[in-house]
């Protein structure tokens, strides 16, 4: 990849004097899908927390461009994070609110577009992730899919430079997962957007991943890091081998006495 | 019944001095009240040279995770005695599932921090200075959200709040007008049975007609407020508390945040703001549903006319006495909505800490409502009114 989008520097997280993850060093590349993948309870969604400013690290940098995210002042983390969008797990959409004004409170805190402009907007994003004509639907009325999309149309909202996913096909069927990893691909492909992406879905890892880091839950680090397809050829990691291959490494399996 | 469906029962028989069977017959069953593991270990510990136990489970006609706990109690207490307890003479099945158990040892650290708190023995000093740490933690979080709440209310009142209006309404219907039936039911009662209490001691010197002054005074300068704040308090304030839990728990909050919203802004500030302007108005309406529910008992119960008694509240009543109550119940819609609100955005992440921070808000809020009635009322002494 040609330019660094983000650079992750010896962080550390804690939760209440525990360490979680320590050690934490990579880098992100501009239009790249990036994956972080791990075990459950590896810490892969805390990681996210710290990349988009909800949860302060114990040590360490975050750098956008020569922008550090946790080092600079609320002004200007604040500022910072208008580049971000984020999808969470469950698409975390307003509920009390419809989708058209779940992806337009965005625009009207942020910027001056008229109305018009907002419902055209909010249009367009709608349609793009194939929700055209849901305007008026509250959250509770949509499939987990079409939930999920949602919220993607409302990260997307403020045409984020960076987008942000955490477990997006968890608890999907296999046709929606293949439908938002394919959005992705479209998306990227078509505004050169970067994505960070958690999963531990193989399936996705696969699929979409320019570049992946693999966060070890016993060691609380990366221990391994690469394009997924390339670590699942020739990582030396036999724990990642395993995950990749979902349990089928038969000298790891064999050590743990299945 | 035939021999072989019996419950389960045990024997323990001794070849040499040096080894011992435990011999098992009949259905092995959590259900079916079989011998305790203790048994055999009384009679395996009254042998001091004993260095192995088999078991013999040809008898055995069904089993379940009984046998296997049976047997583990069995070896883990003999282990320490450096006794072996062999598993070869378990059913084929149990020791797939022994194996399958201890396929994957267990973690260290793991069974000490499952132990509930309350075994490990803590110090009365260290319990005391845990308690003001995190004491002294929870009143740094509560003034931090009432100062970003103030700040939410200024911008608001700017108008360059994050909330939209239509939130404002919302809020301001269901905290008025869809409350007015309990307030209704609540104040009516309260004032007909302060109207009860009063005529039986007021009848005994023939002034039933103070009955009045009693119902009128007290509903209008402080009980009105504190049934209306009650009722609030578990309807409204346990919603706010529910309404922000539930929206943490869905990750809506953190949403709000990385949109840069701020969520006091956007959810508590209009929340307050609705309350606090609804309680009065309620407060009102109780005030006068109390005065009414007085009215129907001194009429119906006390010979007194309708009028006398109308023309006996207003006498009795002045301006101060509303404004005592009114204030009362400003000041309770701030600390209710504050504590819901804040309940609700400290809520845990699970179903069961929105629960939680339901009733914590009710309780809180109530807590805080009889502190401020008691400082009113001081204060009001002081002043003379």
């Amino acid at each position: 990849m040609d330019e660094t989008e983000i650079a992750v520097r010896d962080l550390a997280i804690g939760y209440g004097g525990l360490a979680l993850l320590k050690n934490i060093n990579f880098t992100v590349g501009r239009s790249e899908i990036f994956i972080i993948m791990g075990e459950s309870g590896s810490g892969k969604s805390t990681l996210l927390k710290a990349m988009i400013g909800l949860k302060k690290p114990a040590g360490g940098r975050i750098l956008y461009g020569t922008m550090d995210l946790w080092g600079a002042g609320p002004d200007e983390r604040e500022r910072l994070m208008r580049r971000f969008g984020v999808l969470y797990q469950n698409g975390a959409l307003w509920t009390s609110m419809t989708l058209a004004e779940n992806v337009s409170l965005p625009l009207e805190q942020h910027t001056d577009l008229s109305r018009g402009e907002i419902r055209d907007t909010v249009a367009l994003k709608l349609a793009l992730v194939g929700l055209a004509g849901f305007e008026n639907f509250y959250p509770a009325e949509l499939s987990g899919g079409m939930a999920r999309r949602a919220g993607l149309a409302r990260a997307m909202a403020l045409d984020p430079d960076i987008l942000f996913f955490d477990e997006p096909s968890a608890g999907l069927d296999p046709v929606n997962a293949r439908m938002l990893d394919n959005l992705i691909l479209r998306i990227r492909d078509s505004i050169g957007s970067t994505f960070v992406v958690v999963t531990h879905e193989l399936a996705s890892i696969f699929s979409i991943g320019d570049n992946s880091v693999y966060l070890d839950a016993d060691s609380g680090t990366i221990t391994a890091a690469g394009h997924p397809k390339v670590l699942l050829a020739q990582s030396e990691d036999r724990k990642v081998r395993n995950f990749l291959t979902r349990g089928n490494e038969k000298s790891y399996a064999a050590d743990r006495g299945n | 019944m035939d021999e072989a469906v019996k419950k389960g029962e045990m024997s323990v028989s001794a070849p040499t001095d040096e080894t011992a069977v435990i011999q098992l017959t009949g259905r092995w069953k959590r259900s079916a009240g079989l011998p305790g593991a203790g048994e055999a270990l009384g009679i395996l510990e009254s042998r001091p040279l004993l260095r192995k136990v088999s078991f013999n489970t040809a008898g055995i006609t069904e089993w379940d995770s009984s046998l296997l706990t049976f047997f583990l109690r069995i070896r883990h207490s003999l282990e320490i005695k450096g006794v072996v307890a062999e598993a070869d003479g378990l059913p084929d099945g149990a020791r797939r599932l022994l194996r399958m158990a201890a396929a994957v040892p267990e973690r260290p650290g793991a069974r000490a921090e499952a132990e509930p708190a309350g075994v490990r023995q803590e110090s009365f000093l260290s319990r005391v200075g845990g308690g003001a740490i995190s004491l002294s933690g929870a009143v740094e979080e509560a003034v931090a959200f009432i100062g970003e709440a103030a700040l939410g209310f200024f911008a608001l009142v700017r108008g360059r709040g994050a909330f939209r209006p239509a939130d404002v309404y919302s809020f301001v219907q269901g905290a008025g007008v869809q409350a007015l039936p309990i307030v209704s039911v609540i104040g009516m009662l309260v004032g007909s049975i302060f109207a009860f209490m009063g005529a039986i001691q007021l009848r005994t010197f023939g002034a039933q007609i103070y009955v009045a002054d009693l119902v009128g005074i007290a509903m209008v300068r402080v009980m009105g407020a504190v049934m209306t704040g009650v009722i609030m308090a578990g309807r409204t304030g346990a919603a706010y508390a529910a309404q922000l839990g539930a929206m943490q728990v869905n990750e809506e909050i953190d949403a709000l945040r990385t949109f840069g919203i701020s969520p006091v802004e956007f959810l508590v500030a209009p929340r307050v703001i609705a309350l606090t302007l609804m309680m009065p108005f309620l407060c009102v309406y109780a005030d006068f549903m109390g005065i009414l529910g007085g009215l129907i008992v001194g009429a119906g119960m006390l010979d007194l006319s309708a009028a006398s008694y109308i023309a006996e509240t207003r006498s009795t009543l002045d301006l101060t006495n509303l404004w005592i109550g009114l204030f009362h119940s400003f000041v309770f819609g701030i600390i209710i909505s504050l504590t819901g609100c804040l309940r609700g955005m400290q809520c845990g992440r699970s179903a069961s800490a929105v629960g939680d921070a339901a009733t914590s808000a009710v309780v809180t809020a109530i807590v805080w409502m009889v502190i401020a009635t008691a400082a009113i009322t001081y204060l009001c002494d002081l002043m003379g009114i």
